[in-house]
């Protein structure tokens, strides 16, 4: 089998040990990559140009391909229209998605330590339903989970979205954490343990700093979940001030559904954090999005 | 304490956060779940048991239902084989190492990473009839201007082909399952003198299919619970053409309090999703090729 290294490597780095000498093919080649990637990238290309168009603009058929003039008040005429807390919303998002992080990293750090390196009795079984709750459809909790914290008074308050972080930190993150720590030799943690050691000083002062690159993943995985969260916030969240930027934008266009530049440009300040952590964590991103496909 | 013992109580101790997690917010909502899903519920009353009641409403007298099974089916059946064969192809392409693939690499991923609700907004737009991108490429073209979301016969089609855009993930696990095949099999494959074609079929694919497997039964999942598509573009019309199965039960919970009901409802999507992923283990035998069974 070939190792995960000369995988990524081969992704991310190119080798070319493989590249076709035949110059009609590379060009077919070319074409259909060029073709697909104008069909790619068209649609956010799209984003930019109507987030700077005037509202008198956008509704020219044929569209204008570029922006007569580059409107760029779109952006704070945007964040501040009317009755919209754009600044609110980014504010309750980022709360929410940093009280998910740090519940995650902590959960799944202890999960998968224990997983991967305690042996005891029931522990495959557990693992097995953490994994199988992957695959759950969530509706079959939501209506009790609803009505659960309605009882608890927590509906229309961030916990209903953060809490059940600290709690496992996802089946997914458990999961890419154990594997990890699987694979982290066991000498170091004999001596240790010999050493009279105990467990948890054992994962905090060994595990843990050796797991830059899966805590890395864990972190750019959750963050990206949380903020492209949709139904979680639709479901827990009703007043206007506790909305995630998520449902702020389905807010702005179920009341100003005509407002297109505003809500392009509303939209693209969404994608903007996304991109930069891409461009940032792309190997990272690359490595979770691998290890969500092939590994189970 | 002997050792074992002492195991076992750290070993649980360190779990311990997910099996209350389990417990907590999985397996007693279940439970939970299954035994509202025979009573009347209307959330400020206490449930009333009504025995199968609600099962048979809904696979008798509701319309709804099986319309909205049926857009859900037609969705997963169409745009789960689409996405898998579009993001084969794409990893296919990038892995024949020409110069540039980084570029096309980001650029065929960079829609995945675009949150959906901002992505829906944005197709939304770019499939508005009177004004919108396509019309006007496809009006260009010659052709006449599409409807897309405005007509009953194409909303369902057009969201489809929304989903095929962000096929870039799919695409990064397939091209990482085709880096994973090692070389000497081709080279083996070539020295008994297969063509290229014949080294696809025979390496390429079989190779992969642990990993085309994995994915189509995930998509199969994560399609039969399609929801922001509807419940934000469309709101189910025109006509229920988009009306999936999740934005019904939504709707039953959630605009009329029926929790019963949306409960019976949740758990006939889990049966259905148990058969399904079951029917496709189970064919997994005659077509998905492991290697541990060959050494």
């Amino acid at each position: 089998m070939v190792s995960e290294q000369e995988v990524y490597r081969g992704i991310l780095d190119l080798d070319w040990r493989r590249r076709p000498k035949d110059s009609y093919r590379i060009l077919f080649i070319y074409l259909i990559m060029i073709v697909s990637a104008v069909v790619f990238l068209l649609p956010l290309f799209w984003m930019v140009t109507t987030s700077l168009k005037t509202q008198a603009e956008v509704y020219v058929f044929p569209p204008t391909f570029f922006p007569e003039t580059f409107r760029w008040q779109n952006f704070p005429e945007g964040w501040t229209y009317e009755s919209m807390q754009w600044t609110r919303w980014l504010v309750n998002t980022l709360t929410i998605t940093t009280a998910v992080m740090v519940g995650t990293l902590i959960s799944a750090t202890l999960c998968g330590y224990g997983f991967a390196r305690i042996s005891f009795p029931g522990r495959d079984v557990w693992f097995i339903m953490v994994l199988a709750s992957i695959m759950l459809p969530s509706t079959v909790t939501l209506i009790p989970l609803f009505v659960g914290f309605h009882r608890v008074g927590w509906l229309d308050t961030f916990l209903p979205l953060t809490v059940p972080a600290f709690f496992g930190g996802g089946a997914f993150n458990i999961f890419l954490m154990r594997q990890f720590f699987k694979g982290i030799p066991i000498e170091l943690e004999e001596a240790a343990l010999i050493d009279g050691a105990g467990r948890l000083r054992i994962l905090w002062q060994i595990f843990v700093p050796l797991s830059g690159p899966v805590i890395a993943t864990t972190s750019v995985f959750t963050f990206q979940a949380v903020w492209n969260d949709y139904f979680g916030p639709l479901i827990f969240l009703t007043s206007q001030e506790n909305y995630t930027l998520a449902l702020g934008i389905t807010f702005f266009k179920g009341l100003y559904n005509t407002q297109i530049p505003y809500m392009m440009a509303m939209s693209f300040l969404m994608v903007i954090p996304m991109i930069i952590v891409f461009f940032f964590a792309q190997k990272l991103m690359i490595r979770g999005v691998i290890l969500s496909g092939i590994k189970a | 304490m002997n050792s074992r013992m002492r195991n076992t109580v750290q070993g649980y101790l360190f779990i311990s956060p997910v099996v209350l997690g389990l417990l907590i917010f999985t397996i007693g909502p279940m439970l939970t779940s299954f035994y509202m899903s025979f009573t009347k519920f209307p959330l400020l009353r206490a449930p009333e048991w009504i025995g199968l009641r609600n099962y048979i409403v809904m696979f008798t007298s509701d319309k709804n239902f099986w319309q909205a099974c049926k857009v859900t089916l037609i969705y997963a059946g169409t745009s789960v084989p689409l996405g898998l064969v579009g993001a084969f192809v794409l990893a296919l392409l990038l892995n024949q190492r020409v110069k540039g693939i980084a570029f096309f690499r980001t650029s065929f991923y960079m829609p995945a990473i675009v949150p959906a609700i901002a992505s829906l907004i944005l197709w939304g737009w770019l499939m508005n009839r009177d004004y919108g991108l396509i019309n006007a490429i496809l009006v260009r073209l010659g052709f006449s201007k599409f409807s897309f979301f405005a007509e009953p016969e194409t909303a369902l089609a057009s969201m489809v082909m929304m989903s095929l855009w962000g096929v870039g993930a799919g695409m990064i696990i397939y091209l990482a399952g085709l880096q994973g095949i090692p070389e000497s099999l081709y080279e083996a494959g070539k020295l008994d003198g297969a063509n290229e074609l014949q080294l696809f079929r025979n390496i390429t694919i079989p190779m992969m299919t642990p990993t085309i497997f994995f994915n189509l039964v995930m998509g199969m999942i994560a399609a039969s619970q399609t929801f922001m598509n509807a419940f934000v573009l469309t709101s189910g019309g025109p006509l229920k053409s988009t009306y999936f199965y999740n934005l019904m039960l939504y709707e039953r919970a959630f605009n009329w309090t029926q929790m019963g009901m949306a409960s019976a409802m949740a758990w006939f999507l889990l049966f259905v999703v148990l058969v399904l992923t079951l029917l496709v283990f189970r064919s997994s035998a005659l077509w998905v090729f492991y290697e541990a069974e060959v050494k």
